[in-house]
């Protein structure tokens, strides 16, 4: 079992992405399957841009097992008042800032949905938004 | 196509790796990053106006080798230092979007849908 944990800083885009960028690197080492790889840092990238994106701060919790791959994407923050809104695509509530920077565009949770084999959101409105991913390894050869 | 080709068609600077032996299959033109990030397609170009870091880190993620910047946006050190480290091949061209998409289009680069 291998377990990560990073800290993500809200507003901070020259950081945002590192989280994700360093669990490439560990699922690389680990021989998992490319398109696998690929699922999960999507899913990964795009939970942690939202707390860049949304949020004052969070972490980002890793724990790879032989046969799947857990993630919790944490923040502080404002809170998802409305998430079935929020799962359609191109609904967002994002800044001017967040879409000069290409995101914002209400494509993300749906991304992230699409990408995972499970995804939990709990969310309190003025308190934070967690995210709850798994993704199995055994689908490799889909 | 090749991607030097891709270069000489549109008097394009490569910045960061090298495109000699490159082989490119489709092009996909977008400035938002979220939409490239819903793509499943390998051997993908990605024609962007978006220079900044996040670029970067999409293409990072979504595995993609090879980023053509357009209407004259120039790629940032930080860009380029990550792009080196991340053995991603940058290129910068002066024309705009649409242009560039025509004549990739006309040379038979293939779109993603």
């Amino acid at each position: 079992m291998v377990r990560l944990r990073y800290e993500i800083e809200g507003g901070n885009f020259n950081r945002a992405g590192n989280a994700s960028s360093n669990v490439k690197k560990v699922l690389k080492q680990l021989n998992i399957d490319q398109r696998l790889i690929k699922k999960v840092v999507v899913a990964l990238y795009e939970a942690e841009v939202n707390i860049v994106a949304h949020a004052y701060g969070g972490y980002v919790s890793v724990e790879i097992s032989p046969t799947q791959i857990d993630m919790i994407v944490s923040d502080k923050g404002p809170g998802i008042p409305d998430v079935e809104k929020a799962m359609k695509e191109g609904f967002s509530t994002a800044s001017q800032k967040v879409r000069e920077m290409g995101f914002g565009a209400g494509m993300g949770l749906p991304n992230i949905k699409k990408n995972v084999d499970s995804l939990e959101i709990d969310t309190i409105v003025g308190v934070g938004t967690t995210l709850k991913m798994t993704k199995l390894f055994n689908d490799a050869a889909e | 196509m090749k991607l030097s080709i891709v270069v000489e068609l549109l008097d394009a600077r490569v910045v960061s790796g090298s495109v000699s032996e490159e082989v490119v299959e489709t092009g996909f033109c977008s400035d938002l990053m979220s939409d490239v990030l819903t793509l499943e397609t390998e051997r993908m170009l990605l024609i962007t106006g978006m220079a900044n870091l996040q670029t970067i880190r999409t293409a990072e993620m979504a595995d993609i080798h090879w980023i053509l910047l357009v209407r004259n946006k120039k790629a940032t050190q930080e860009m380029l230092k990550l792009a080196n480290e991340l053995g991603i091949v940058m290129i910068e061209t002066a024309m705009s979007s649409f242009r560039t998409c025509g004549i990739l289009y006309n040379a038979g680069l293939k779109p993603v849908y």
